[in-house]
């Protein structure tokens, strides 16, 4: 069991080390400031982009998106295992391809309303996108 | 994570079928009842019937801890040329390719026809992922197929079931069977008699092992309402990428190892993605299944490609 257990918090170490990274590229754009040590804390950096969405071990992050009408939504998948992003309307609005580790799929959202989505390979990850 | 015990599945019970089924089990049907046995225990071969499980070949996964799942197909399936009763046929529980891509679907075929056994499918989700699995049927339907993919046949006196769980899921659900798939089984089976031995394949558990990862069928309740009456029924899985077993009344639930990678005990970490183990460790945790028939009940032998 303890094997398992190092696994898991290897897997949070990674995941907070993502949010690190974000923060870090914040400080390298302060002009004027070459020797200075920026907090890797996160502040006032969001883990994502208001328009991006994580796929992270088998969850959409954040689960619930708010966005203008207009906005292109990005779905990026970071874990090992292939995702898709289904839209569980019948006709879906948008379907992804298969998107492998590493891959994105992009949906510009039009029209205001409530999707919510799946991925068709794990349906039990859920999420939905609020357009208004 | 949240480790919740659900099913009748205790933490305890799920370690003690990890460290039983890193050792290997040899399994036999004898009454219409399977029996486990510790690896290396004979069992009676003369007039033997047996066949092999492979599952989760995921050919096309490239990542660590596996980046060649076609070498370890191949060695499970050498594992199998080295058997000492060579098997009847081959059972493929699903998730053939990683990603559905034709390419994927040729490699894999091309390294199971090596064995020179025939070979019945049943998808997984990786199979199916863009087309409902157009493709993967176009290639690995039998003649006995009903539309939806599902089918029967009986091989010495035992009627085996061929189940798809992997098409049409829903958002927030689990596998499904879906009401035409269950009006058929009822159809198929209505005729048999109780003594049958049944075995049942399908890719996705039809228990709700560990629903929190997606690892259940919504609707397996009502395939076992119909399959309740008879005296053996043994249900093969894949999907979870381990060996787990559960019996409930008459019916035997079994998953297999992957050819290809591990996956996680129940909620033993953050997602059910890959497991990372060191290579040295991989081969251990790979496996096939061989079930024999020696009477009316299944002696199966979860064999690891190393121990």
């Amino acid at each position: 069991m303890r094997k398992f257990l190092i696994i898991a918090s290897t897997v949070a170490a990674l995941a907070c080390g993502s949010l690190a990274r974000g923060d870090e590229t914040a400080a390298m754009d302060m002009p004027g400031m070459p020797s200075m040590k920026m907090s890797a804390t996160p502040v006032d950096v969001p883990p994502t982009a208001p328009n991006a969405i994580n796929i992270d071990n088998f969850a959409f992050s954040p689960k619930v998106l708010t966005v203008a009408a207009g906005t292109k939504v990005t779905w990026t998948n970071k874990d090992d295992e292939p995702h898709t992003v289904v839209n569980a309307g019948s006709p879906p609005a948008f379907k992804s391809a298969a998107l492998d580790g590493g891959d994105s799929f992009s949906f510009t959202f039009t029209q205001p309303g409530t999707y919510p989505y799946f991925c068709s390979i794990h349906p039990f990850m859920t999420g939905t996108v609020v357009v208004k | 994570m949240a480790t919740k015990e659900t099913g009748g599945t205790t933490r305890r019970r799920v370690l003690q079928c990890m460290s039983w089924g890193t050792a290997g089990i040899l399994w036999t049907v004898t009454g219409g009842v399977p029996r486990a046995h510790a690896l290396g225990e004979q069992v009676a071969q003369s007039g033997d019937f047996s066949f092999v499980q492979v599952s989760d070949s995921h050919i096309g996964f490239n990542k660590d801890p596996n980046p060649t799942p076609d070498a370890t197909l191949r060695e499970a399936l050498s594992k199998v040329a080295a058997m000492p009763r060579r098997p009847a046929f081959l059972l493929h529980t699903g998730d053939v390719s990683h990603l559905s891509k034709p390419d994927q679907f040729e490699a894999a075929s091309g390294i199971m026809k090596t064995a020179a056994l025939d070979v019945s499918y049943v998808p997984g989700e990786h199979d199916t992922i863009n087309d409902d699995g157009k493709e993967f049927f176009s290639r690995f339907a039998t003649k006995m197929s009903q539309p939806g993919g599902w089918y029967s046949f009986d091989q010495n006196g035992i009627h085996f079931i061929g189940l798809v769980n992997v098409v049409n899921l829903k958002a927030g659900g689990l596998g499904s069977l879906g009401d035409e798939q269950l009006q058929w089984l009822a159809k198929d089976t209505g005729t048999l008699s109780a003594s049958t031995p049944l075995v049942v394949f399908a890719h996705m558990p039809l228990w709700a092992l560990y629903p929190e990862w997606g690892w259940g069928t919504d609707d397996a309740a009502q395939a076992l309402t119909t399959l309740k009456r008879f005296g053996s029924v043994t249900v093969l899985n894949g999907h979870i990428h381990q060996v787990m077993q559960k019996v409930e009344g008459n019916v035997t639930f079994q998953t297999a190892r992957s050819t290809a990678y591990p996956q996680p005990a129940p909620g033993q970490a953050a997602g059910p993605g890959p497991l990372q183990i060191p290579a040295d460790k991989l081969r251990g945790a790979l496996g096939v299944r061989d079930i024999s028939f020696p009477g009316t009940k299944p002696a199966i032998s979860d064999d690891a490609l190393a121990s």
